[in-house]
């Protein structure tokens, strides 16, 4: 018997549903790519500085297994281990096939793969295309993608919208109900397996570098029907931003990488311009601090530090929350060559020219390392078994998600450059594994009673009808904005219990505000209102799981930070002391002499800091609330142990 | 004291079929305020200049950075994107179009369908022999890489098609886009197998010869791409051709 064609839906057009979608192709699947906008258009397109693979090329030693540790590291233990390794010894191969999709990463004088450095490592494995790195990875993608249309095996579904997943009597997902966001009818798209690669969430906070489609409301929804949503309260700040009312634009790390320092005049509210401050007035705070990472510690710290600087120690320019980001010491071709697509987003949105003038930058939400729980499988050795069902898969049988949208990859704080390759990784990755779940599968789509899909699209009409007719008195766009102040000032860099309980009432309040929303756009055509409406629903239920899981957690860990809960490491502690530790911990009682004062007392509320919280949070939807609870993390390869970057 | 506003003019539709029509916002001007900024200030409060109560007008957008080329219309006349249009190098009244060489979806949206069905005309793609593990890319000299670089920014926003007086809403001109597109694969190594079928892509109607040289779009183009250069480039390649095409017979 011929085997049947696997129906795969993959939910976004970035760069995870679109690498998923060439693999599942090649693997003679038939695909559909449901996507907002035209699918050049993806968020993915805002990554800008590289793409991470050990591949030694400046003989500095670095291996895949360097960078499997500098990322578990950089997310504080709690990425799942096996799959961080197989990702790092894949990456390599990667970039290889990027490479050959015509992606123009930047070369050397000899024409091999150029590398620069990044955060949170002391080598040189990021391979870049000016600083434009993920729009030219996107296109390359979508260049693939488009050929596998041309002939045939992809359906593309752009201006149409996810609603949620058609389950059936036994919670198996069948399918996707859509939205037409021109026609505004609503469908359904039966399918052996559908994979969400919708992305981030940074919408639910007012200042964040997100694009205007990354609310998270797919993974919500998904969360709603009965997906678990792991690691939520992990949400990183990028340390470099620039201002804006509309967002914050990303200054990639890679401006660092390539030399940036930042600095703040020594003086408090020192009123000259940058150019008039002599070399001995300014402060290198991150390079005086950590001395051996320099203006590259990880993102989490930078953030910490810059926070610090501003509002605790009132060092920010003139007096306000920025600091300076300069690389006026480098020269015109340099930075036109490998930072020249920052470097012009940064003139045209400021007026200013960072070739001449030091940027001035702050912090900004930037990503989740959280996103819905997904599952793996490995072998016998440990190893990824790279055909398994299992892999990528949510806790809803047949629903696949991958890139920002899971959380496997990043721990509690990714490392940068790393983005761009857990997407490409994931998207890769899981379509064996689809493949095998489809073959395994009794029904195929077609067998599946029709009756299922018409009360799902019913269910969905419906819906969004009632949203329409909401007429209450309040605007679901400025209640948007108010979640996502209310986030920004309870939910960020610094956090303690008391502002965090006042954060989960005040979300019921926004929720209780949401039943008084008005549908402010009447039209039956391309009407973008009723869309929103759903999904702001969708974010009031996201940040609640992002607020609940920070309050619940008190401890400090990568991005999570309690200064409440700060373990206090002392200045001149060595995390290998911990190995020792914990070595000699299994053979006698170790002496408080054995190591410098203080240091066994730090350890040992380390190790059972570690005991308690060095876990997985799992929200599920229980009750209209997220019910919390805590599963292992695998740290089979690599044993936890105290970060440090100075 | 008073915040300053600004005057914004906009073009709206209903539906790709109805009658466009001009309405008037005021809306606030606050530090580093963008058209997009001033757009989601009339979300969040959808009422004209007379006080009217109206649907928020409808546009796309996404990156707001410039560079996936989602929000592109018509700002005081130039075509443009709408997030680093900033008010304070605008004035104090703006008006806002959509794209007059694309169909109006709604409002300031328009269908730029047509520019991903011109790429899929020509084969803008490498043709790899699979994703698999099969090792390097080709060696490339880094000068090469910078020029393929700068092609490869094209971010599809249409704004060389709508300056162009070549390209009109019922014909088939392909434009400058899809010329430079084809320059980019036609240089790659890997690229170059498929150079002649992109070129005969273009040598039918609404290719390179019905380019008139108006020069336009190279001066409208945001991510300052050689436009001309490749239209000419490309001229070349496809004379090179017919002589060879001509030759061979």
């Amino acid at each position: 018997m011929m085997k049947r064609q696997s129906k795969v839906i993959i939910i976004g057009g970035g760069l995870a549903g679109l690498s998923a979608a060439m693999k599942l192709c090649e693997l003679g699947a038939e695909v559909v790519i449901v996507a907002y906008q035209s699918l050049k258009r993806s968020h993915s397109v805002c990554a800008q500085g590289g793409i991470n693979a050990a591949m030694d090329a400046r003989g500095e030693g670095d291996s895949p297994d360097n960078h499997f540790y500098d990322t578990i590291k950089g997310g504080d233990f709690l990425a799942e281990q096996p799959l961080v390794r197989d990702m790092c010894h894949q990456a390599p191969a990667i970039i290889h096939l990027l490479d050959r999709m015509g992606v123009p990463f930047n070369r050397t004088a000899e024409g091999h793969l150029a590398f620069r450095r990044f955060g949170g490592t002391l080598y040189s494995r990021t391979a870049f295309a000016g600083a434009t790195t993920g729009q030219q990875m996107v296109y390359s993608l979508d260049e693939q993608v488009r050929r596998y249309e041309h002939d045939g095996l992809v359906q593309k579904l752009e201006w149409h919208e996810y609603l949620g997943a058609v389950l059936d009597s036994e919670g198996v997902c069948r399918g996707a109900v859509i939205h037409n966001l021109r026609t505004n009818h609503v469908d359904c798209l039966p399918g052996d397996a559908v994979i969400l690669a919708t992305g981030g969430p940074s919408q639910v906070y007012a200042g964040s570098t997100a694009s205007t489609v990354n609310t998270g409301a797919a993974a919500t929804m998904a969360y709603l029907q009965g997906a678990q949503y792991a690691n939520a309260e992990f949400i990183q700040i990028h340390p470099t931003a620039i201002p804006g009312q509309d967002k914050l634009r990303l200054m990639s790390e890679s401006a660092r990488g390539e030399g940036g320092r930042i600095w703040v005049p020594k003086r408090v509210g020192d009123p000259r311009t940058a150019e008039n401050i002599p070399e001995d007035e300014r402060y290198y705070f991150l390079e005086e601090k950590y001395p051996h990472f320099g203006n590259l510690v990880p993102r989490d710290v930078a953030s910490r530090e810059i926070y610090d600087i501003v509002y605790q120690q009132k060092l920010g320019i003139g007096g306000e929350a920025m600091v300076y980001l300069d690389l006026t010491h480098k020269t015109r071709e340099f930075l036109d060559d490998r930072l020249g697509g920052i470097i012009d987003t940064y003139t045209k949105f400021t007026g200013q020219d960072p070739r001449t003038t030091p940027m001035k930058i702050f912090p900004a939400v930037h990503y989740s390392m959280g996103g819905l729980w997904t599952d793996y499988e490995t072998d016998a050795h440990g190893m990824i078994d790279t055909r398994s069902p299992r892999n990528q898969m949510t806790s809803i049988t047949g629903l696949y998600a991958g890139g920002e949208v899971d959380y496997q990859y990043h721990g509690a704080n990714r490392l940068g450059a790393n983005s761009l390759l857990s997407c490409i990784y994931t998207g890769l990755m899981m379509a064996p594994g689809v493949i095998q779940y489809t073959r395994n599968l009794g029904k195929a789509p077609e067998d599946v009673p029709s009756s299922l899909f018409d009360q799902a699209r019913s269910f969905w009409a419906n819906r969004l009808q009632s949203i329409k007719k909401m007429n209450g008195s309040v605007n679901p766009y400025r209640l948007h904005k108010e979640l996502g102040n209310l986030m920004m000032e309870n939910v960020l860099i610094v956090r303690n219990n008391q502002k965090l309980e006042q954060a989960v009432e005040k979300i019921d309040e926004i929720e209780e505000k949401f039943k008084s929303v008005q549908c402010v756009d009447s039209s039956d055509w391309a009407n973008p209102t009723a869309s929103f409406i759903n999904q702001l629903y969708c974010m009031i239920h996201l940040s609640r799981i992002i607020t609940r899981g920070a309050l619940m957690r008190d401890e400090f860990r990568g991005a999570h930070y309690k200064p409440e809960f700060d373990l206090n490491q002392p200045a001149d502690f060595d995390p290998h002391e911990y190995i020792d530790y914990l070595e000699r911990s299994h053979y006698e009682k170790v002496p408080e002499e054995a190591f410098p004062q203080g240091h066994l007392a730090y350890m040992k509320r380390y190790e059972s800091n570690n005991e308690k919280w060095l876990k997985t949070s799992l929200a599920t939807f229980k009750n209209n609330q997220p019910e919390i609870t805590y599963a292992p993390v695998n740290t089979s390869i690599m044993t936890p142990r105290p970060r440090k970057y100075d | 004291m008073k915040t300053e506003t600004v005057t914004l003019k906009i073009k709206r539709q209903n539906t790709p079929s109805g009658k466009p029509y001009w309405e008037t916002f005021e809306t606030p001007k606050k530090p580093l305020s963008n058209i997009i900024s001033c757009l989601q200030e009339i979300q969040r409060n959808p009422v004209t200049a007379d006080g009217m109560p109206v649907n928020p007008v409808a546009w796309d957008c996404n990156c707001l950075e410039e560079v996936c080329g989602s929000c592109t219309m018509l700002i005081n006349g130039r075509v443009r994107q709408a997030c680093t249009a900033l008010l304070d190098q605008l004035g104090s009244t703006v008006t806002l179009e959509p794209l007059t060489k694309f169909p109006v979806v709604r409002d300031l949206q328009v269908d730029r369908s047509r520019m991903f069905k011109s790429l899929k005309k020509v084969n803008a793609w490498i043709e790899i022999d699979g994703s698999h593990d099969i090792g390097e890319g080709p060696m490339m000299p880094d000068n090469i890489r910078a020029k393929r670089y700068v092609l490869s920014e094209c971010m599809s926003c249409g704004c060389c098609l709508e300056a162009c007086p070549q390209f009109t809403l019922g014909n088939e001109f392909l434009g400058a886009a899809t010329f430079s597109q084809v320059r980019l694969f036609n240089m790659h190594p890997t690229g170059q197998a498929k150079k002649e079928d992109r070129l005969d892509a273009l040598m039918g109607k609404g290719g390179i010869a019905d380019c008139g040289n108006a020069q336009v779009c190279v001066e409208v183009c945001p991510k300052n791409i050689p436009l001309t250069e490749s239209i000419a480039d490309i001229g070349r390649q496809t004379s090179l051709k017919l002589l060879r095409d001509f030759l061979s017979k």
